[in-house]
């Protein structure tokens, strides 16, 4: 993990004497090097955020003609109650994915003791959902929430519990997909913090053991302060990430017959603004109402990552 | 004796730890054991109650049956070919346009990464409607090149490589320089081995999106034959929604590649995983 960190703050070599820059030849090789990649990211990536901007400015006809329709599209984002409560669910999934983050701390630490056995099987099993297809996650996690069929609901009876339509009971649901969440993130999280603890030098541990410090005290005033910059970086991943899930909630909620994603009772607890956008633009083919739906997402993307980094330095430690 | 209470307290405590540490791996393996067992058992066997644990007769038949419902090879070649030529194209494009970037000066370099690094920061939904749009007008929904022509574009991978050859020594290039090579011959002679790392972690994680991801296919292909598998598998939810040991044993195949790649090169995946943050 240590080429992680070397990559995280490159070393700029020092620049020989004798080479001036852009010589001709250089020049032109530079610019033959960079024009494919300049083409194709400005076709299909920077001319596209300008036009997704022109877009939610307007209304699309279904012959693909724009009309200029001013604001009316923001004012229509306001108005519209799905779009607040995709907000709210937004927010509400990824503070709960937050929760997964001292557990992965925890774990982490756990895996990191000296000596341990079996230590890379344990990583490789805590990071195999990381590298699953998150379509065929949510496939396997519905089956395991099915109300009558499902094994977690077989479990709680064991125990005398009645457990509830995980993925269709709208009280539910959006806990039901959280969970899949942190499950699947926790392996991701846990590697960050491997690397994050590799950094701290034993002799801080066997300093506090010789004033009789215990594990958990350890834990706490080590361990956890100076793991802080990696848990803030593994933070604002996570809420980034989070404000954007897609896959989990459009595969939990599609129903036989009607178009995916139509009929379940919990949709609209669980739908979140990047769903909404795609319903809105690619099955209602409103794509002017999801250019604005996009850039609500944007805004708060940029909104709630301006925040963690002002909050950074109540708790953040730089060793 | 007070030896003996320390290793004493050492053994329950790393017993504690393998405790919590095995509990966990439960929770993260058992869902993928019950996917396995359920895509071996009858449908009938999945749908009865009390549930049991292991399948009464074996339904390896399951599998068989995941191809005559579904285009499920087309699907798993179109999954492919999709990751193989956006990770080809990027591997080339973007240790291109990395190295310029990292060892040449021309004017606008600045400029240009600084546009780069806001694709980079801004998020996938905000390309998604005009490539949407693009893909139409150019007649590409349901095709492969739909699938595959704007992935071939990554600033993620082209920032990715640029650490990698910002960190490589300057002495050989500049050797090779006094030898009268020029910087492209210096870039595919000398750089680009030394950046081989480097383009096998864009090559793993190329092909992991690309064989995950799953709202851009979704928009650009509508005939199931057209679809890579996670749009594929989406799709088949909706149509076979109860039928769910013919779902588990199509989600198994279409993940064990990645799971295979991953085990083999496990620390491979695990530092390029780490190193990129956001997906996408």
């Amino acid at each position: 993990m240590a080429a992680v960190n070397s990559l995280a703050r490159p070393r700029r070599a020092r620049r020989p004497a004798n080479r001036r820059p852009g010589r001709r030849p250089e020049r032109m090789w530079a610019y033959l090097m960079v024009a494919p990649m300049t083409i194709g990211l400005s076709v299909f990536y920077l001319w596209p955020i300008a036009q997704t901007f022109y877009f939610s400015f307007t209304r699309s006809g279904p012959f693909g003609g724009h009309t200029w329709i001013g604001t009316a599209n923001y004012r229509a984002l306001v108005d519209e109650p799905s779009v607040f409560q995709s907000v709210a669910n937004t927010l509400f999934y990824a503070v709960v994915q937050l929760a997964g983050i001292p557990l992965a701390v925890l774990l982490a630490a756990l895996l990191n003791q000296r000596g341990l056995r079996g230590r890379s099987i344990y990583r490789l099993v805590y990071f195999l959902p990381v590298v699953t297809m998150p379509v065929a996650v949510a496939m396997l996690w519905r089956w395991m929430y099915n109300g009558d069929y499902g094994l977690i609901n077989q479990l709680l009876s064991v125990v005398g519990i009645q457990g509830p339509h995980w993925a269709s009971d709208p009280s539910v649901a959006l806990y039901a997909v959280a969970a899949i969440g942190i499950w699947m993130a926790l392996g991701y999280n846990m590697v960050i913090f491997l690397a994050g603890l590799q950094g701290i030098p034993t002799m801080y541990y066997e300093a506090a053991a010789m004033d009789g410090a215990g594990p958990a005290r350890m834990f706490f005033r080590i361990t956890v302060p100076l793991l802080s910059p990696s848990i803030f970086f593994a933070t604002v991943l996570t809420v980034i990430n989070s404000l954007q899930m897609f896959d989990l909630a459009y595969m939990m909620m599609s129903t036989p017959g009607a178009a995916a994603g139509t009929a379940n009772p919990a949709l609209p607890r669980v739908r979140t603004v990047s769903y909404l956008f795609y319903q809105k633009a690619f099955v209602e083919h409103d794509l002017g109402f999801g250019a604005a739906v996009a850039f609500v997402l944007l805004g708060f993307i940029l909104a709630m990552t301006l925040i963690q980094f002002r909050l950074q330095r109540r708790w953040v430690h730089y060793a | 004796m007070r030896d003996g209470a320390m290793a004493g307290s050492r053994s329950a405590r790393t017993a504690v730890t393998h405790v919590v540490l095995i509990a966990g791996a439960v929770v993260m393996v058992g869902p993928f054991v019950w996917e396995l067992l359920t895509s071996l058992k009858t449908f009938s066997e999945t749908t009865h109650l009390p549930l049991t644990f292991l399948p009464h007769r074996w339904q390896w038949s399951n599998y068989v049956r995941v191809f005559e419902q579904l285009p499920f090879r087309q699907m798993f070649l179109n999954t492919v070919l999709m990751a193989a030529g956006r990770t080809l194209a990027q591997l080339v494009f973007c240790s291109l346009a990395a190295y310029a970037f990292a060892r040449m000066r021309f004017p606008g370099n600045k400029l240009l990464f600084g546009l780069f690094l806001s694709v980079l920061m801004v998020p996938s939904q905000l390309f998604l409607i005009p490539q949407y749009v693009i893909i139409q007008d150019l007649g590409w929904v349901n095709t492969l090149q739909g699938l595959i022509v704007p992935g071939m574009f990554s600033a993620f991978g082209t920032f990715l490589l640029r650490q990698f050859f910002l960190a490589l020594p300057h002495d050989v290039e500049e050797a090779a320089r006094l030898d009268g090579a020029n910087a492209f011959q210096i870039f595919l002679r000398i750089a680009l081995p030394l950046a081989r790392p480097g383009l096998l972690a864009l090559t793993i994680l190329t092909v992991l999106w690309s064989w995950n991801d799953l709202m851009y296919p979704l928009v650009v292909t509508t005939d199931p034959s057209a679809m890579p598998l996670s749009a594929g598998l989406a799709t088949l939810q909706g149509e076979h929604f109860t039928d769910y040991s013919l779902l588990m044993a199509g989600s198994i195949m279409a993940t064990a590649p990645m799971i295979v790649a991953f085990v083999v090169l496990q620390r491979h995946f695990i530092q390029g995983i780490a190193f990129t943050g956001a997906k996408g």
